[in-house]
């Protein structure tokens, strides 16, 4: 085992949901004490902060729950990163242990986003008196909607679709399907926000947001946190027994931005950023995508879970159709993906998002994950995206003895 | 005629609409939007280059939700025009799955967004069937 690995000590989530007498403050508070107390250590153990809320990204949420819990003056990374805001936060706790700045480190997601709706594509602006050029484009009147869409929906529907386009074999109901199977999982997740099991047709007849994603196709807004204590090796040898059975490791903690491909400012390439990741995480880590027991992948739409299938290489290049067809990614299949009910049904607080997988897998490979536990479960994988674009991939390993 | 501008600077109007793209002199990477370098390869140099007007869309969704103020529903779209990936509303269509699939050919539009104060015409762009179906049809 080398020196330098890092491993998850405690990790927690809230439950996801509506949390109307709660506020950021509180929901990273509660994540934060319970990884802490997870892990057996306070915060006064801890030698670094990694944080991030995205839609209050200027607040210092770091120094916020530090001043709930504990202001101890270790240096606070507050970070937004989009949907890769959690991963981050965790990345960069992960950094300064790797870094030998300290042995011990605090990440926290959290979010508020309950009612919310769209959350890109901002209201369009009246058209001016006079047309006049405006921006990088020499615009003389919005564009959305009438150059393409700045919907996440309709964006996703079309990366859903393009696959389709360089593959074949999608539909309107393949898609569906996968949001079925994720919504059926979602009835073992006590935390899930939605755990209602849907059918087929309930799910294509319900509200179209942006074809072929209806609104249970749609990640579910929602609020909640999720936090984890990292630590490195050299520290984890000296705690208890029982610390160290429990302790994961993080044999993988990767983050990519999407390279320049033809049409990529066109329509956001979530691919390739994705395989790069994943390829040096299964470097890093020594194993494969054969080894993995199970996979939290950002289901931020059922368009975008078909392609992860791919960019992960849980398939063949061009075979995540069949992949799906065969039934692998269900829970009692070859290679579970999203068993917590993913996005879709579990919700997508988003800074939390980046932590709470993480939180799922860390979970299975501790063997504690009650009804859900993917048996025998030793290695699994967390993806997140964000778009702009950030992807964080961490593969996390059961402690070997 | 009412004097006319473009919806965006690469739209290129008069007798022959088509658009324009920035291309890198070194890699040959294209763009739309207003340079700082090359993305692609760090060159600083473009040049301009008329794209196709005529393409086959890559994907598709049809926005049935979408900010207060846009109407619905919409096709958005990516038209491959020659190589080159153009971001657009399918237009001249039902925005419904039965008219529109992927790999469908279209060809480039032109449609009036609006006048303004000054009587100046704004056009917009999209990209239509190439078989436009027949009115009673």
């Amino acid at each position: 085992m080398a020196g330098d690995d890092v491993w998850i000590l405690g990790i927690s989530m809230t439950k996801f949901g509506k949390h109307p007498d709660e506020d950021i403050v509180d929901l990273g508070a509660e994540a934060a004490l319970g990884a802490l107390a997870d892990g057996g250590v306070t915060m006064k153990d801890m030698g670094v902060m990694a944080a991030g809320c995205l839609m209050h990204a200027q607040a210092g949420i770091g120094q916020m729950i530090q001043k709930q819990i504990g202001q101890t003056g270790i240096p606070v990374y507050n970070v937004a990163n989009a949907c890769a805001t959690g991963a981050t936060a965790l990345r960069t706790a992960v950094m300064a242990v790797k870094a030998g700045e300290c042995d011990l480190g605090l990440a926290v997601g959290v979010e508020k986003l309950s009612g919310a709706g769209l959350l890109a594509g901002g209201g369009r602006a009246a058209d001016g008196d006079t047309w006049t050029p405006h921006g990088r484009f020499g615009a003389v009147a919005p564009v959305d909607g009438r150059i393409g869409t700045e919907t996440m929906p309709g964006v996703f529907a079309q990366i859903g679709q393009e696959y389709g386009y360089r593959h074949g074999g999608t539909s309107f109901e393949l898609f569906a399907r996968i949001s079925e199977k994720n919504h059926a999982h979602s009835t073992l997740n006590p935390l899930a926000s939605y755990s209602k099991r849907m059918s087929l047709e309930e799910i294509m007849g319900d509200v179209m947001i942006a074809y072929p994603n209806t609104r249970p196709m749609c990640s579910a807004n929602c609020d909640g946190a999720a936090a984890a204590v990292v630590v490195s090796d050299a520290r984890l040898k000296t705690l208890d027994p029982d610390q160290r059975r429990r302790a994961v490791k993080i044999a993988a903690s990767i983050l990519t931005s999407d390279p320049w491909e033809e049409a990529c400012q066109v329509l956001p390439d979530v691919n390739t950023l994705t395989r790069n990741a994943a390829t040096t995480a299964y470097e890093q880590a020594g194993v494969g995508p054969e080894d993995l027991d199970l996979v939290e992948l950002h289901d931020c739409f059922a368009t975008a879970e078909l392609v992860h299938y791919d960019n992960l290489m849980l398939c063949p290049e061009g075979g995540a159709v069949d992949f799906f067809e065969s039934g692998a990614p269900w829970r009692d299949g070859s290679m579970p993906v999203n068993v917590s009910g993913g996005l879709e049904s579990k919700g997508h607080p988003i800074a939390a998002t980046g932590i709470a997988n993480i939180w799922e897998v860390a979970t299975h490979v501790r063997g504690e994950a009650g009804d859900r536990q993917i048996e025998g479960a030793r290695v699994g994988l967390a993806h997140v995206i964000g778009l702009g674009s950030a992807c964080g991939v961490h593969i996390l390993e059961r402690a070997a003895s | 005629m009412a004097h006319q501008i473009p919806l965006v600077d690469y739209l290129r109007l008069g007798g022959d609409p088509h658009l324009v793209a920035h291309q890198c002199s070194s890699c040959g990477a294209r763009y739309f939007d207003r340079r700082n370098a090359c993305a692609s390869c760090g060159g600083q140099a473009f040049t301009e280059i008329r794209i196709d007007t005529e393409g086959v869309v890559r994907t598709f969704t049809i926005v049935a939700f979408a900010a207060p103020g846009i109407p619905v529903p919409f096709v958005a779209a990516v038209v491959d025009c020659g190589g080159t990936s153009v971001r657009a509303n399918v237009i001249n269509v039902q925005p419904d799955p039965e008219h529109v699939t992927i790999g469908m050919k279209v060809r480039l539009a032109t449609y009036t967004v609006g006048t303004d104060a000054e009587g100046t015409e704004a056009v917009g762009f999209g990209f239509e069937p190439l078989e436009v179906e027949r009115d009673g049809r």
